[in-house]
């Protein structure tokens, strides 16, 4: 077999360099969505500032594995959860035991017999709960919950996506995400309600 | 008020919101939401709560990080 002519090799090697710095620029436009989700999967802002900088290094060195027309943002996300289990949770205690679960209404039932039942006609009712709560409530629940619930209610993936991103099959995405939804609100209900 | 359809709607709640519903399974939540009150103050209840978690939760990314995600383009493979 000939050599490449040098001027198809050229032609090649703009074109790979046209796709890479394409790559890098979409994957540059999701930063501020890769970063909201990251934030809310680790503890400290810190930590999620080197997760989305380890996650970019390493989707920059492996572009080339990224099929374009393909949904990108879950790409980064599949790499992003993939270096946050491998950092942090090497170092993690055995799981501690869940507490009981309330049911899905637990919250509502809990402000409707503080307050009477219109409270949950207010939008107020939801509002006077700070932000601060929210994030800890969100912060209280274990890590294979709340990954599912960040993806899902934060990030807006599918489930397929998240199934996708977290490695695990869609039902367990499911049933993670109503868990993880009962006991975000079981722990709203406990910091926030009288 | 009888507790069985009330019970039903709040095991459906979740998937109702989330509009993974049958299209049976739908017409029979819209149909108990209609007559009680009840299940329709909850689910209201938890669309709002939903919004509120998802706005609460959102930060921006802070100032000079996408910066140093710049400096990592053209990272090679074998560096």
């Amino acid at each position: 077999m000939s050599e490449p002519e040098p001027a198809t090799e050229a032609r090649r090697i703009a074109a790979e360099a046209r796709d890479r710095q394409r790559f890098e620029e979409e994957a540059l436009a999701l930063a501020d969505q890769v970063y909201r989700v990251a934030r809310r999967l680790v503890g400290a802002r810190e930590e999620a500032e080197d997760l989305v900088q380890e996650t970019y290094a390493r989707a920059f060195r492996s572009w080339r594995s990224f099929t374009p027309g393909t949904n990108m943002r879950a790409w980064l996300l599949r790499i992003l959860t993939n270096l946050n289990v491998d950092r942090g949770r090497r170092i993690q205690r055995t799981p501690h035991s869940q507490p009981l679960e309330e049911g899905d209404y637990y919250l509502a039932n809990k402000l409707a017999a503080a307050g009477g039942e219109e409270v949950l006609e207010q939008e107020q009712v939801v509002e006077r709960m700070s932000q601060d709560s929210v994030v800890n409530a969100l912060a209280s629940i274990q890590p294979q919950f709340r990954d599912v619930v960040v993806l899902v209610d934060i990030g807006d993936f599918t489930y397929a996506d998240a199934a996708q991103i977290l490695d695990i099959p869609i039902g367990t995405v499911m049933s993670r995400l109503h868990r993880g939804r009962r006991a975000l609100k079981q722990k709203l209900a406990e910091d926030t309600v009288p | 008020m009888t507790r069985d359809p009330c019970d039903k709607c709040e095991e459906i709640l979740q998937d109702y919101l989330d509009r993974t519903l049958t299209n049976e399974e739908w017409a029979e939540a819209e149909s108990h939401l209609e007559g009680c009150d009840y299940c329709r103050r909850r689910y209201r209840f938890e669309e709002t709560l939903r919004r509120y978690v998802k706005t609460s939760a959102a930060e921006r990314m802070p100032p000079g990080l996408m910066d140093k995600l710049q400096e990592l383009r053209g990272l090679d493979a074998t560096a």
